[in-house]
């Protein structure tokens, strides 16, 4: 609750508007006590007076009536109205809500149809009608407004009851022996409750507002007595020449409604857990960088990373995704990059082209360096003139990772013109040749199909064509296989290492399986907590793993046929990378760990073979 | 994508129905009867009788409700007792009006709405964005006649830059450039609320949709930044705008009746209202009708839009 609380106020509109609802709803309260003028005593030599004017702090309205006090009146009015509206309708279409998502079956059926169609009106047509049949009144108009509130409320509370009935509890309330009556107050109510407090909380002050309406045009309080809404109606023949009697009531139903909405919407925020962990926020077009100082080249490639930092910022907490990683990738050179998930290894691949979600992504460190030149911090337009031309990437999974609404000849199209100046129609031909080098049959046709209309393998050939579009360098594969199943996974990789020996490329393959590596590539680095924690040439590695958990990664693998090996899960889990133990990240699920592996920094020792560990398994 | 329209036309039949039955139980609950509210509370019990039998009220429910219905599908709305001429008539003579006023506010909402909430969730967090948030909450908050009187106040009576009320010159007017000048305000008036209701959900399905795996694919791609928000990022939230768009139509049209009110515009909204005081029963009754009847009409529409955005929703 004091978090609630907390966080409410830290939403500065939504404390503002709590402050303000807080005064009116307290000035309301008080009316009564209050010195003013009897709301309703007319005086007519005193008619329009301006606001200011002796003993009439608002002035008067049409009949010399003293504005402060009406208003204060009838804001009282308004509110009770507005909330005994919201009241009603929460509690009727809760009560619907609940009967028809806790029975479900034929009552749920009949109910929604009804709430269905009374949604098929407009809204307003629907109170107007209501207050047609019941005649022009205040109370007539609350219930004509509550009514048509109904089905909102009845709608998100079957929907979250839905979501409760089938829940275990309520099966074991129901095998208890307990009645349905009493399953629904003690199991089911409880826990709809604060569904109900937020739906009001939003919806309160389009009540006030749509009971102002119906009032202020006539529908609603009838004379003497005034809410905000018929105050208004009555000064409107005088807008031109007492402009104030609309200006006061007017103010006041937009501060009402205005405080009612910001509060509302805080308790919404407040309460909603994707807001408090920032999972809302928006990716940038390229991640942010602050860093400090660049480092110097350790050496040639085509592609240099070198002590790479990668962070992910949530609050005040900081998780090291990638932690002064170096790598470097030669023309027509396939590096496996490998290890379990949130080892960031896919976060290393996509610092490459600033494609890290940002926020929460931080680069804090390190360079890329493509043919010598640095990436890191690069204008917007550099990087993005390189992605897709120099550097292409192929996500994991394709149905995610291709446009649902564009077919996927225009996707190809699009990929080649963004840095190509061709006309669509030769575009056009080239998406369909590209189609056909990833061996998708019938490619004229299916350059028109959606992505759902393809199957896995399918569409994760169209995404390789489109990292191909472009004839790129360096293919980034963040486990392009791994969404796949095994057959159609041994073809991806056929063409992928095919597509490499033809056109001379250079690939970065991120995996978690070493077998697909052992396949694929030349060299492979092991990445662990953030670091690279072994590399050197595939067949070395495989054959002789000096890491132990690069050894425990091996035996992940089955072996086909031979069975000399025995299959084994690492124990444990991978580290929590916004709290790293000091020395070795894997020390704590390594049977070989010593108390100096727990100790300071650990190297990364060796010439073409390089291990980061005290008691390798052989010597590097 | 003809049998999506087909199926979808053959589905608002029987919500359409539902309309109607809604419609009539309802006016069917107004206590006292009809023939005494037209014949005045000094008729005789003879002459109550009679007019009841004339009218088909001494019928049962069921009967009258199928009788009422016939007569409407053939375009016998009945007579307007206060008016003195068939309902159909008014209705569609103040439904232009209403149908110009509502459909530019509903235009002016669904472009400056989308337009800003993507442009608050492109910049989420930044001065645009916290700028469009506060405009769009005081949008949502002002009751729209309150709006629309301070517009007249300020730009008709100020200002001078637009009539006060009314949909033509009485003199000399009546073209296109004078129907802009009068539509000016009530239209925005009319719009305000709708079109923060818009942006608040377009920026919310735009920042849902920007952190999709499909943009981080269109970016690596090397689209333009532009192309990417306008373009892959909007396209796919338009498919859960569409249906806001559609509710907000709904909004629009009935809403108009303020509007209607504060500018003296002749539509069917202030018909509605004076034929309520009035207790003009009957026009009550085809007014809701058909206004709700073109607003299942306008769904339709929305869903066929949304069909041709999601090729996902045809099968």
């Amino acid at each position: 609750m004091s978090l609630f609380l907390k966080l409410l106020f830290r939403n500065r509109l939504a404390g503002f508007g709590a402050v303000v609802l807080g005064v009116i709803v307290l000035l309301a309260l008080l009316t009564p006590i209050l010195p003013l003028h009897p709301p309703n005593e007319t005086n007519t030599a005193n008619r329009y007076l301006r606001p200011l004017s002796d003993g009439h702090l608002l002035g008067t309205d049409h009949l010399g009536r003293d504005l402060l006090s009406r208003l204060l009146w009838g804001t009282r009015l308004s509110l009770a109205v507005g909330f005994a509206a919201a009241l009603i309708a929460g509690l009727a279409g809760a009560a619907i809500g609940v009967i028809a998502g806790y029975f479900g079956g034929r009552t749920d059926n009949v109910t929604m149809r009804g709430i269905d169609m009374l949604m098929a009106f407009p809204y307003i047509l629907l109170a107007l009608a209501i207050v047609a049949v019941l005649g022009p009144g205040l109370l007539n108009a609350l219930i004509a407004v509550a009514v048509v509130n109904i089905p909102f409320f009845a709608r998100n509370i079957r929907g979250v009851t839905v979501g409760i009935a089938h829940r275990e509890f309520i099966d074991a309330a129901r095998l208890a022996g307990m009645g349905h009556t009493r399953i629904l107050l003690t199991e089911v109510v409880p826990n709809i409750v604060p569904v109900v407090v937020i739906a009001m909380s939003t919806t309160i002050g389009w009540m006030i507002l749509e009971t102002a309406g119906l009032s202020f045009l006539g529908l609603g309080s009838q004379p003497p007595q005034a809410d905000l809404g018929s105050m208004l109606g009555e000064a409107r023949s005088a807008l031109i020449t007492a402009p104030h009697t609309s200006i006061v009531p007017g103010v006041m139903i937009l501060l009402i409604v205005m405080s009612v909405n910001l509060l509302g919407d805080g308790i919404r925020d407040a309460l909603d857990p994707r807001l408090r962990s920032g999972a809302l926020a928006r990716p940038m077009a390229a991640t942010r960088v602050e860093r400090r100082e660049v480092p110097a080249a350790q050496g040639e490639g085509f592609l240099r990373i070198d002590a790479l930092e990668t962070q992910f910022q949530v609050g005040r907490r900081i998780y090291k995704a990638v932690n002064k990683v170096s790598l470097d990738l030669q023309p027509g050179e396939c590096l496996g990059l490998i290890g379990e998930s949130g080892s960031g290894k896919s976060v290393t691949a996509l610092s490459v082209m600033g494609l890290v979600a940002s926020p929460p992504g931080v680069i804090t460190g390190g360079a890329v360096r493509l043919e010598g030149k640095d990436l890191i911090g690069a204008p917007y337009e550099l990087l993005r003139s390189l992605r897709g031309r120099k550097v292409a990437y192929i996500f994991q999974d394709p149905l995610s990772t291709l446009h649902p609404l564009y077919r996927i000849g225009d996707q190809l199209i699009e990929a080649i013109r963004v840095h190509e100046p061709v006309s669509h129609g030769e575009a056009h031909k080239r998406a369909v040749k590209l189609l056909e080098d990833v061996r998708i049959p019938n490619a004229a046709a299916r350059v028109r199909a959606y992505p759902h209309e393809l199957s896995g393998g399918m569409r994760q050939r169209v995404g390789i064509a489109m990292a191909l579009a472009n004839d790129p360098d360096i293919i980034i594969a963040d486990e392009p296989t791994t969404a796949l199943d095994v057959t159609v996974q041994a073809q991806i990789l056929a063409l992928l290492d095919e597509l490499r020996q033809r056109r001379g490329l250079a690939i970065l393959f991120i995996t978690h399986d070493f077998g697909v590596v052992g396949q694929l590539c030349d060299r492979v680095a092991v990445m662990y907590g953030g670091r690279i924690v072994e590399t050197g040439p595939t067949q070395d590695v495989l054959e002789g793993p000096a890491h132990p958990y690069t050894k425990r990664l091996i035996a992940c693998v089955p072996e086909l046929g031979g069975g000399r090996r025995i299959l084994a899960a690492i124990p444990g889990l991978p580290p929590a990378v916004d709290q790293l133990p000091e020395g070795c990240a894997f020390a704590p699920r390594c049977d070989k760990a010593q108390d100096a592996c727990r100790r300071g920094e650990i190297e990364l020792k060796g010439e073409t073979r390089k291990v980061r560990c005290l008691y390798p398994e052989v010597a590097p | 994508m003809g049998g999506y329209i087909l199926k979808r036309l053959l589905s608002a039949i029987p919500v359409l129905l539902g309309i109607t039955v809604i419609v009539f139980l309802i006016m069917a609950m107004i206590p006292g009867d009809p023939a005494t509210a037209i014949l005045g509370s000094y008729a005789t019990p003879e002459n109550v009788a009679r007019l009841n039998r004339f009218l088909g009220l001494d019928e049962p429910l069921w009967r009258q409700y199928f009788i009422w219905l016939g007569n409407m599908l053939q375009g016998d709305f009945g007579r307007s007792f206060a008016l003195n001429r068939p309902v159909l008539d008014e209705i569609l003579d103040r439904f232009s009006a209403t149908l110009i006023l509502a459909g530019t506010a509903f235009v002016l909402c669904a472009l400056l709405g989308v337009i800003a909430g993507t442009i608050s969730a492109a910049r989420q967090y930044g001065f645009a964005d916290k700028a469009i948030t506060f405009v769009v909450i005081l949008g949502i908050s002002v009751p729209s006649f309150f709006l629309g009187m301070m517009m007249i106040l300020i730009f008709a009576v100020q200002l001078r830059w637009f009539p006060v009320s009314g949909m033509y010159s009485i003199w000399g007017g009546g073209d296109l450039p004078d129907l802009i000048r009068h539509l000016t305000m009530p239209a925005i008036a009319l719009s305000v609320v709708a079109t923060g209701v818009v942006a608040r959900l377009s920026r919310g399905a735009m920042l849902e949709v920007l952190r999709q795996d499909f943009i981080r694919t269109a970016r690596a791609k090397g689209v333009h930044e532009r192309r990417v928000i306008w373009g892959h990022a909007l396209r796919a939230a338009m498919v859960s705008i569409i249906p806001v768009l559609g509710i907000q139509a709904g909004f629009v049209l009935s809403g108009a009746v303020y509007i209607e009110m504060v500018f003296q515009w002749p539509g069917v909204g202030r018909m509605l209202v004076d034929a309520i005081l009035k207790r003009d029963i009957l026009l009550v009754q085809g007014g809701v009708v058909f206004i709700a009847a073109c607003y299942v009409g306008f769904n339709i529409v929305v869903d066929v839009a949304q069909a041709w955005l999601d090729p996902r929703i045809k099968t």
